[in-house]
């Protein structure tokens, strides 16, 4: 059904933490690898070894270099894109088949792969570039928040988040109830002054980004060393032997 | 984004044909038996035929009956439902037409119009989307709505109101040329603003998420050079409004006249659909460092 519900339950989301990310992209593997099996079809590989590899992930991070003003350093920031499980998505309301929803009891925003028909209406509604064509099945693949996972009572408690949260080595991911003020993740967003993607799209994103921390400054450029002190003159053949080349 | 040669097709000729049918069935002019056969095969066909061929760019296609189910949020779904409402309603006025020389003119106005309100809807569906700036405007509708009126008043021989719907299809294209090419600023969208990190300082790619291609690039940042897209704007005003205004006016009414103008303008419009694809920009190329311009 594609419109949108009026309120959902729980707002169950992601939170990106910009500067704990360290480009290792276990995320993006884990993802692809839990979504290799599970719910719907396997992500494509197309020419896995090839001259010209295409396959669909539903987790890719970017590096941006971003330079404050001021003469300060540039700096290198981790940049994990997926689907950020809007409240306003407008990649449900634009689906003529109604194979894209938004879930009433938790907000995760799915694509039921038996009726999707492939016409991409919803990877150019997403803003985000959230959603990519399966090369191999022909249908829409974007991230379903572990769905599979989350609630899946033969996994250890632990393993119950979604996999891109449970790989990431440095803790840049967490998960939780967005639409909870009370739940550590909000409380998370709260003290770190999680921001939303692209505000002036109107998605409204449950999915927040926490911004990279100020870094130091130096008040005065770092000392560099005098190599020139370095050079001493040699005694004996070897220092000879050097002013002979030297003068040929 | 990769102008894909079935949606180009697809909006031209469906587009024309709604607009045949309009001026059809709203009894301008009024014909029955061969003549009527002709033109209704003509708008008929034109119309299904985009219709099918839309179906060529689906990944399945053999699903494609549940697009009719959410005329109540999707566009795209709408067109569906007004294109099956209107070609239907209209079937029985043209049958009478046609074999009885008795054409149900109640039919005809209602299918006539639901031919037009699908052109509209065809149009929302691009003009829905916010992540293309450039697609997300009123000269988008405007657009999509003059070509129909102008090439079904050609093909149906109001050559009068032919002429003036060309010029206005001219004014279209400027007008959704010259205001799209400001839009995606207008839009606000940055990199600064799709990272966040706008907040610290300037933003630039340092390295993407992969070597290779994708989907989204493939789809979403085709480029085309602006020199590229100057010629061919050139050429589709010309081909598209200017030949055919020139031939209505300058040569005597008739066959000669409406046919260069028919084979000009749909050649014209070809061309300025395929930039309308071409040109588009999404703002998910922001996260690719793909700034437009």
């Amino acid at each position: 059904m594609t419109m949108l519900p009026a309120r959902t339950e729980r707002k169950l989301g992601l939170v990106i933490d910009l500067d704990t990310c360290v480009g290792c992209h276990a995320c993006v593997t884990s993802c692809k690898e839990w979504n290799s099996q599970g719910y719907g079809a396997p992500l494509a590989d197309v020419d896995a070894y090839g001259d010209n590899p295409l396959g669909s992930f539903l987790n890719r991070v970017h590096s941006f270099e971003v330079t404050p003003g001021g003469g300060a350093p540039a700096q290198i920031v981790h940049f994990p894109r997926s689907c950020l499980h809007c409240d306003d998505a407008p990649c449900v309301t634009v689906c003529p088949t109604g194979a894209s929803y938004k879930r009433v009891e938790d907000g995760i925003v799915l694509v039921n792969e038996d009726v999707c028909i492939g016409c991409g209406l919803c990877a150019w509604a997403c803003p985000y570039g959230a959603r990519e064509l399966d090369p191999a099945e022909k249908v829409m693949k974007k991230c379903t928040l572990c769905v599979d996972r989350i609630y899946n009572e033969t996994l250890p408690e632990e393993d119950r988040q979604p996999a891109c949260v449970r790989a990431c080595p440095a803790g840049a991911r967490h998960f939780g109830d967005l639409g909870d003020p009370d739940s550590d993740i909000s409380r998370l967003v709260a003290a770190r002054d999680g921001m939303d993607l692209m505000p002036e799209q109107g998605t409204r994103p449950v999915n927040k980004y926490l911004p990279p921390r100020p870094r130091d400054r130096l008040a005065t450029a770092p000392a560099r060393p005098n190599l020139d002190a370095a050079v001493t003159v040699e005694g004996g053949l070897l220092g000879w032997l050097d002013r002979a080349l030297s003068r040929l | 984004m990769h102008p894909a040669p079935s949606l180009i097709v697809f909006t031209s000729l469906s587009g024309l044909g709604f607009g045949l049918l309009f001026f059809l069935g709203l009894g301008l002019p009024e014909k029955t038996g061969l003549v009527a056969f002709v033109l209704y095969a003509l708008g008929y066909g034109l119309a299904t035929a985009g219709l099918i061929a839309s179906t060529f760019h689906l990944g399945r296609p053999e699903r494609a009956i549940h697009a009719f189910s959410q005329w109540r949020s999707s566009w795209l779904s709408r067109e569906a439902v007004l294109a099956m409402a209107a070609l239907l309603l209209m079937a029985p006025h043209a049958a009478g037409a046609v074999f009885f020389a008795t054409p149900l003119p109640v039919l005809g106005v209602l299918g006539g119009v639901l031919s037009l309100v699908t052109v509209f809807a065809t149009a929302m569906i691009y003009a829905s989307i916010r992540a293309v700036p450039r697609w997300n405007h009123w000269t988008v509708p405007f657009m999509f709505l003059t070509a129909a009126l102008a090439g079904g008043a050609l093909l149906s021989g109001n050559l009068f109101w032919a002429a003036w719907l060309m010029l206005g299809f001219g004014v279209a294209l400027i007008l959704h040329w010259a205001l799209g090419d400001l839009r995606f600023e207008e839009a606000g969208s940055t990199m600064g603003t799709a990272t966040g990190l706008g907040r610290i300082g300037k933003v630039r790619l340092f390295a993407p998420p992969h070597t290779g291609d994708n989907y989204l690039l493939h789809e979403m940042a085709y480029r085309v050079g602006r020199k590229h897209a100057g010629r061919l704007r050139a050429i589709a005003l010309g081909l598209g409004a200017g030949v055919p205004v020139a031939t209505l006016v300058l040569l005597p009414a008739g066959y000669l006249a409406a046919g260069l103008a028919v084979v000009a303008h749909l050649a014209g419009l070809l061309a300025s659909r395929w930039l309308f694809y071409a040109q588009a920009e999404h703002v998910m190329a922001l996260y690719y460092g793909r700034a437009p311009g």
